[in-house]
Order: C-alpha cells, then sequence, then structure tokens
C-alpha cells in the first residue's frame, strides 16, 4: 500500500485553482454513461448526489434511515464557518485556514484544510441560493456569531437547528434530481460490503432492510458518506442508527483508515441520567458564547447553585484559559470538566456534571435576548431534565460526538482503493486530533459540492471500465458472504443480546479510550475486546428471521463491527505515545496538564492496512509538512 | 413507575394486526418514552418474544424518524414533543397506555409502529425546491431578506416531516406538512421564480398521494411536535388559488418552461 496525497506544487493559496484548472474532464455525452453509487444522504452524501447528477452523472444513493431527509447531519445545532468577513473583525480565509489547522492540533493535511477555507464562502451562497432561512439582521443581511476556539464571529446559523435547514437545502436539490430520474434513491438500504474487481472498487452489496432482500449494485465509482463512529462508545450524541459498517467493510477490503483514535468528546452535553440511557443528548456550544461554565470551590458542595456565592464558585475555564476562557476549544473544556468532575467536584446525581449558567447573561442583556438566542435549546434541556435553565444553572457533562478518524484520502478525496471514495466525516481530512465547532458542516459541504464533483472526473477520465454486472464472480461472492453473515447472526442461539454487547463494548472504550488514556489501560480494553468479540459470536441472541423487518438483526451487524473496530482504535491510541487534541496519553502532558505532542515522532497520519481480524493491522505513515503554519504548542490562555 | 401498555402489533402488511397487553414495573420517570420502550423490548428479547418495531433515530427531536399515537394524541400528550422527547414523568403512576402507529392509507403499515412516509419524499420531489445547481448562486449578501420574512420562513421550515399532522387529522390531510414547504420556500425572495408552479404540483402530488382534504380542524397544528401554525395553510391556499389561475405551463427542474 502506498500513500500519495496528490498535493499539487505551488503555493498553498494557488493549489487547488491550479489543480481544478489541470484535472481530467469527462465530456458531457460520457458522464451520460456513468453510474455511481453514493451512501449515505447526510450533508456529504445528499450534496454529491445532488451535485454529480446535475453535472449529467447516474447516481444511485443509498441511507439506512426511511427518508434521506433523516441523515444525522440534521442534528446539529450550532451553525457553520465560513471566511466572509461580514463582521468587519479582520477574519480571512487564512486565518479560518489557520485556526482549524491551530485547533487540530497540527495532526490535519495544510493543503485540503486551506481549500475547506477557500470554498467555505461559496457554501454559504449556494445555501442560501437554495432556500436555506439562515439568521439575518433587521437590514436583511445575514448574521453571524462566534463559536469556540475562535475569536472572530465567522459562523451562520439558522437558530438551533442550522445542520436540519442545510440538510433540508441538500435533500431538495437531491429531490430535484430524483424526479428528473438522473438519482435513484434506495432508502431503508443498509451497505453490507464493497466490491473490488481488478483493485478497483466497482460496486456494493446492500440489504433493503424492510424485506431482508441482499442485493448487489454495479457502478463506476463509490462514495461513502456514511458519517462518523462515535456510537463505538454506546452512549454518544450520535443518531442510534450510525455505525462504522460502510467504512470498515472497505477498510476491510483494502482501504486505509486513518487516525481512528482521533475522536472528539464535546463538551456540553447533558449528563446521564439512569442505566437505562440510550443515547445523549447535546446542547449546542453556541451556549458557551453567554453561559458560564463553574463547579464548587469546595468538594461535595451539596447546596443548590443559586446558594452557591460567588466567591465560592470556581469558573475554571475563566481561571484557566483568560483570553478565551468560556470559549476554549472542545477537547480543552471537556478534559478540565472530567478532572474537575474526577476532584470530586462534580455536580447532579453522581458527581458527573458541571454548571453552564445564565443567570449574569440573563442580567446583563435581559430574558427575551437570551430567549431567542437559544430558546429552543432551554426548551430542549427542561423537556429532557424537567430543570428551567432560566432560574437553575444547567448540567453539562462530556459525551462522545465527532470522529476525527476515518478512511484515509488523497487530495482528490479518493480513499487507497482506486474509485472508493470518502468524504465528510467518513474522511480524515480536515480536522487533525480536533474539530473545531461550526467546522463540520462546512467540510461535508465543501466535500460534497464543490469537490468531489470535479475530483472524480479526474478518475472517470483517465481508463476505461469494463462493463460489468451482478453476475461477475467478485459480486456473487461478496453477496454470498454477506447473506451467510446475515445468516449466522440469524442463527446465533445464545443468551445475550446485543444490546448488552454494544453496551459492554462501550462502557469499555469510555473508560480505556475516552477523554484520556494510558498504555497500560489500553493493552487491557484490546485483551477485552478481543474476549467479548469472542463471546459475541458465542453468545449472543438476534431472534426474528433475515427475511424480515428486523431491528435486533440490524443492530448486531453493527455491534459485529464495532466489535472489530474499537480495537484498531485501540491499537492506534496505544502507537501514539504523544497528546495531541482530543487524543490525551496521561504519559504526555505538560505540567499544567495540557496535551505535550511529539512532532518529531508523531508528525504524521497513521494509515493502518488491515491485516486480518486479531492480526495487529501494518501502519503506513504520512507525514505532515507545514508550509505556512508553524507547528507551536497550542495556547488558549 | 408501573404502566399497563397495550401495544399495536402487526407482522406485516398484509396480516391483521392487535393490540396486546404488557404490564411493565419500575419504569423511571426519567426515562424516555422510547427508553421505555427500549426496555420493554429487551424483557421481550430475554423471553425469545419479538421485539416492537419502532422507527427512530436521533432521539433529540430533529429527524423525525420516530412516530406513534398514544393515548389517541400523536406524539403523545405533551406539548411540542416528539415521542424520542417524551419523558415517562408526563404520565401517573399506574397509567393505562395504547400506543398505536400513524394510520393513513397514505402511510401503509410495515411492522408494528413502523409505517411507510416515502409519500413525503414524493411530494418534495414533485417541486418542494429552489432549482439553484451547484456553482450558479451569487452572493449571498446580494439579496437582502428582510429578517421578518426569513423568521417566518424558518417557523415553516422547521418541519421534521415525522407525519404527526396527517395521523392526527380526521381526514389523513397532509396539507399543513405541504404548506410548510410551501411557505418556506414562498416567503423568501430566492423562491419566487417556481413560486406558481411549485404550489400547484406540491398540491397535485398530496392529492395522487391519497391524502385527505382539509376541512380545519386545526388538530394538524395541536400535534405539530414544531407547533407549525396553520396559518401557512391559509397561505397555501392563497398561493394555490393564485397559482392555479396565474399558471404558466412548466416542466420541473431542469430545462425550459415546456
Amino acid at each position: 500500500m502506498e500513500l500519495r496525497s496528490k498535493v499539487p506544487a505551488g503555493p498553498l493559496a494557488e493549489q487547488w485553482e491550479r489543480h481544478r484548472s489541470e484535472i481530467k474532464l469527462v465530456n458531457p455525452a460520457n458522464k451520460l454513461k456513468h453510474r455511481i453509487l453514493v451512501v449515505g444522504s447526510g450533508l456529504a452524501g445528499a450534496s454529491a448526489a445532488a451535485s454529480l447528477a446535475e453535472l449529467g452523472y447516474n447516481v444511485a444513493c443509498f441511507c439506512f434511515q426511511d427518508s434521506a431527509r433523516r441523515a444525522h447531519s440534521i442534528a446539529a445545532q450550532g451553525g457553520i464557518n465560513a471566511a466572509k468577513n461580514y463582521q468587519n473583525d479582520g477574519d480571512s480565509v487564512f486565518r479560518l485556514f489557520y485556526d482549524t489547522v491551530k485547533g487540530g492540533d497540527f495532526r490535519a493535511r495544510e493543503a485540503n484544510v486551506y481549500r475547506l477555507a477557500q470554498i467555505s464562502v461559496n457554501i454559504i451562497d449556494q445555501c442560501v441560493a437554495q432556500g436555506v432561512p439562515f439568521a439575518r439582521e433587521y437590514g436583511g443581511l445575514l448574521a453571524n456569531r462566534s463559536f469556540g476556539g475562535v475569536q472572530v464571529s465567522r459562523t451562520f446559523y439558522a437558530r438551533g437547528q442550522t445542520g436540519q435547514q442545510l440538510l433540508l437545502g441538500a435533500y431538495q436539490a437531491l429531490s430535484r434530481q430524483i424526479a428528473l430520474g438522473k438519482v435513484t434513491m434506495y432508502p431503508r438500504s443498509e451497505m453490507l460490503d464493497l466490491v473490488v474487481v481488478d483493485g478497483r472498487a466497482r460496486g456494493i452489496i446492500v440489504r433493503d432492510l424492510v424485506n431482508g432482500r441482499v442485493s448487489a449494485h454495479v457502478g463506476d465509482a463509490v462514495v461513502l458518506a456514511t458519517g462518523g463512529y462515535s456510537n463505538v462508545f454506546y452512549l454518544s450524541t450520535n443518531a442510534k442508527g450510525c455505525n462504522v459498517t460502510a467504512i470498515w467493510r472497505a477498510h476491510k477490503r483494502g482501504a486505509a483508515f486513518a487516525n481512528p483514535c482521533f475522536t472528539q468528546i464535546h463538551p456540553t452535553c447533558i449528563p446521564v441520567a439512569g442505566h437505562h440511557q440510550a443515547k445523549l443528548t447535546l446542547m449546542s456550544e453556541s451556549l458557551r458564547n453567554d453561559g458560564r461554565i463553574w463547579v464548587p470551590r469546595r468538594k461535595g458542595d451539596t447546596r443548590s447553585p443559586n446558594e452557591i456565592p460567588d466567591d465560592e464558585r470556581d469558573y475554571y475555564l475563566e481561571r484557566l484559559y483568560p483570553s478565551y476562557g468560556n470559549l476554549a476549544p472542545r477537547d480543552i473544556a471537556s478534559r478540565r470538566a472530567k478532572e474537575v468532575c474526577d476532584e470530586g467536584r462534580g455536580v447532579g446525581p453522581g458527581g458527573h456534571g458541571v454548571y453552564l449558567d445564565f443567570r449574569d447573561a440573563i442580567a446583563r442583556l435581559g430574558r427575551e435576548v437570551i430567549a431567542e438566542r437559544y430558546g429552543n435549546l432551554f426548551e430542549m434541556y427542561q423537556r429532557i431534565t424537567a430543570e428551567n435553565p432560566f432560574e437553575v444553572p444547567m448540567r453539562i457533562y462530556p459525551a462522545p460526538h465527532y470522529t476525527m478518524g476515518g478512511l484515509w484520502v488523497d487530495y482528490n478525496l479518493m480513499t487507497t482503493i482506486d474509485g472508493l471514495y470518502a468524504i465528510g466525516e467518513a474522511n480524515f481530512s480536515d480536522h487533525g486530533a480536533n474539530r473545531l465547532g461550526a467546522s463540520a458542516l462546512m467540510q461535508g459541504l465543501a466535500d460534497g459540492y464543490f469537490i468531489l464533483p470535479y475530483t472524480m472526473g479526474d478518475y472517470l477520465a483517465q481508463g476505461t471500465l469494463d462493463k460489468l454486472d451482478p453476475a461477475h464472480p467478485a459480486f456473487r461472492r461478496t453477496q454470498a458472504e454477506v447473506s451467510d453473515r446475515v445468516d449466522k447472526l440469524v442463527a446465533a442461539g445464545g443468551r445475550k443480546s446485543v444490546d448488552a454487547f454494544h453496551r459492554e463494548l462501550g462502557r469499555l472504550m469510555w473508560d480505556q479510550c475516552g477523554m484520556s488514556r494510558t498504555a497500560a489501560g489500553l493493552r487491557q480494553a484490546r485483551d477485552r475486546i478481543c474476549a467479548l468479540r469472542e463471546e459475541f459470536w458465542r453468545d449472543v441472541y438476534v431472534g426474528g428471521t433475515g427475511e424480515d423487518f428486523n431491528q435486533a438483526l440490524e443492530h448486531a451487524g453493527r455491534v459485529a463491527d464495532f466489535l472489530e473496530f474499537a480495537e484498531l482504535m485501540c491499537h492506534d491510541a496505544l502507537h501514539r505515545e504523544e497528546s495531541c487534541g482530543c487524543h490525551f496519553r496521561e504519559e504526555y502532558q505538560t505540567p499544567e496538564g495540557e496535551a505535550k505532542r511529539d512532532d518529531a515522532r508523531f508528525g504524521y497520519v497513521a494509515a493502518w492496512e488491515f491485516a486480518g481480524v486479531g492480526v495487529a493491522p501494518v501502519l503506513h505513515q504520512e507525514p505532515l509538512e507545514f508550509a505556512a503554519v508553524h507547528p507551536a504548542q497550542r495556547s488558549y490562555k | 413507575m408501573k404502566l399497563t401498555l397495550h401495544v399495536w402489533r402487526q407482522a406485516g402488511p398484509t396480516p391483521p394486526g392487535r393490540f396486546v397487553r404488557y404490564d411493565m414495573t419500575d419504569v423511571s420517570p426519567d426515562m424516555s418514552f422510547l427508553e421505555m420502550l427500549d426496555v420493554l423490548n429487551q424483557q421481550l428479547i430475554a423471553r425469545r418474544e419479538e421485539p416492537i418495531a419502532f422507527d427512530h433515530d436521533c432521539r433529540e427531536g430533529i429527524c423525525g424518524a420516530c412516530g406513534m399515537v398514544i393515548n389517541g394524541r400523536p406524539h403523545g400528550p405533551q406539548r411540542a414533543t416528539t415521542a424520542c422527547q417524551l419523558h415517562m414523568r408526563a404520565f401517573p403512576d399506574g397509567a393505562e397506555l395504547w400506543i398505536e402507529p400513524w394510520r393513513a392509507k397514505a402511510f401503509p403499515l410495515i411492522k408494528d409502529l413502523v409505517v411507510d412516509r416515502g409519500a413525503f419524499d414524493r411530494i418534495v420531489q414533485a417541486g418542494g425546491f429552489i432549482t439553484a445547481r451547484t456553482g450558479s448562486a451569487p452572493e449571498a449578501n446580494s439579496i437582502p431578506v428582510p429578517k421578518w420574512d426569513a423568521d417566518l420562513a424558518m417557523d415553516a421550515a422547521a418541519c421534521i416531516g415525522c407525519g404527526a399532522c396527517v395521523a392526527a387529522c380526521p381526514n389523513a390531510s397532509a396539507m399543513l406538512f405541504v404548506a410548510a414547504k410551501v411557505s418556506h420556500l414562498g416567503l423568501l425572495p430566492q423562491g419566487q421564480p417556481e413560486r406558481s408552479t411549485r404550489v400547484v404540483n406540491l398540491v397535485a402530488q398530496m392529492d395522487a398521494e391519497g391524502f385527505g382534504a382539509c376541512t380545519n380542524h386545526g388538530e394538524c397544528m395541536a400535534a405539530c411536535p414544531k407547533e407549525i401554525s396553520i396559518d401557512f395553510i391559509a397561505r397555501l391556499n392563497r398561493d394555490y388559488i393564485k397559482g392555479a389561475l396565474s399558471r404558466r405551463p412548466s416542466a420541473r427542474g431542469d430545462g425550459a418552461e415546456s
């Protein structure tokens, strides 16, 4: 396996422009002959499918939800970044680029990030044209707000539902292409394997979740826009259906998996209420603009928050990071919250919580302004906890939220398998070891609207692809393997439910491969995962049949893949003997408890090649070179 | 808490369904409604019975996947709340709950509480968009949008496509869903060129899908988890009359007027 990043030569600011003028184009008549398979219909998938279809390609788009509109991008609350500099506060493409590289703790590829910052401005134009109802000023121009980890206001938003509105824009563009017959949509369809013929991705095997039918789909290229894998922790802010299956199966077929241990724990989520908990709910990071985070100074202080006077409160982020305060980046805010809770100063049931207090903002701006900014978030909080944030401070605690790791891709977003692309959260490319707020939506749409539609042409124009049909031996073989695995799961007659295995895996990953990690803990976790995986295949009970709508079976397949993937995650975390961004190894920290990077040894992307289940994967390194930004210790003090 | 549940069980579209009674103990008031069903399903699995099928995904009240009628009310008794955000503290200890799927001809049943809402997708495909191909957009601030219009458009755009409006309507009408899409796009300057054809095409598709007509009961608004107002239905009716009278022949999407 060879990692060729294909970053164009020349100055950073000119690379994308030059690349676009140099890559090959597909003649319009030939576009009509190509069929592209897009898996996933979130921001990245829907925007890519719609844009490719607009260009003339025939597209088939698959999603496991009952409608393309329900992909988990819809749950993004806070906003989308763009270097428009509408606020005249000194923002620029370079600054967005710089903030993203620094925020990612110098573990992202410079060229990709610079391109992302350049494209960010086009995304806003495109979304406004589609009718996305962004927040506006009284003069009718677009409004902005600020977000964690930066000092300018560059975030565009639609109340607390930005992801929903952007997704509906992309979904509507996709719907238009469906009506025109350029996209065939397959809802309630789950990709269960990738078909590789002569080293090229040529199709996928899909299970219809309503009737259980397993079928093969042939294409000239395959695009995975299947999101992240935070559900490896069981409890996360991801939708229940989010999973690693598509990218994991692609990995098993030869796609390198990059930086799997870079997983983001979001600082502002509603704390766990009990053992019945099935998922965690995020409270938008934008709340940190006006909310102040604190815990009692004294351990075990059980007074109600409003009875604790100011001098007995510890506004620890403001104390530790005077210049960024409550807007410190996510990784830092999360780690510090864990720290104060571990000290015994946490609040709420079990002591796993810190306060996010709006008292001062309400006094300064008035209840109405706060209600307008965060009304729907406050309501959501109250529905879940039965507490009113206008009266008592919110309680928050970190939760798994986003995965920076994903399939390794080159500058064209192609994986190490020819013709297989990964876009959005499913790839690794832009966020390094930590993603800044409001950057996921930006990346998903940049990949889908403005990058992939160009770069895919370069691949398709280069060679002739054989005409294939599902009767080809590679398709039949892969389809048979998928069917066998489904049958094996259904036939498993053990005693433990799928959910029980998932919970156990999640607990293990949260404890040993979550917010802070140690070599001993990771080794222990790796051994336990192997044992748990064996136990799963021996002792799981699924029930029902494979020829039916069977949600336990869907879940079983996903958990089986998580049980293989989790081992890779621990392996990666163990090998990376440094702390950077969200990857915090307790052995490697500064005296102030900040992450201590080791650029000399680990200034690279770790891309892993699959070598077998339970077999140590093979490491490939893509060295990271920084021409425009000099790697320094991140400081938000 | 203790609960008595009567859950609609139906193996598929054709075999007849029936209510099955389940008694539950030790329900925490802090559980969400779906977490309560998760617990029940774990108990069913432990007894080697088939778990209850129900749609759900984000569990944050935004994806629109979940939806069930609880004691006669879509998404249950709490105002502006999806089933996934409904918590058991909304019910008294010892409550008896009847749980059913959405019932509408245009939403055929798949299994238990799961229905096929593909009709909503087909309505959007009929014209619930602004034609703006990627790359062709002007500078975002070149067209100011009055804040009032943008806010109202956002009120309509908040629709999550769950189908509660249809389930609540005695006619199983999809007027609130269609009105929300027509209003969202029709309120914005970017949506004006296709405003007339859009409304006519959307209504035609709604009728073709077998949804009923609106007779102003207002049940849809009461059930809507996003509190979308029936004022938008008035707006739809106005746009529809205007659109039907002034309609220029047009194809959907690409190409010239035909």
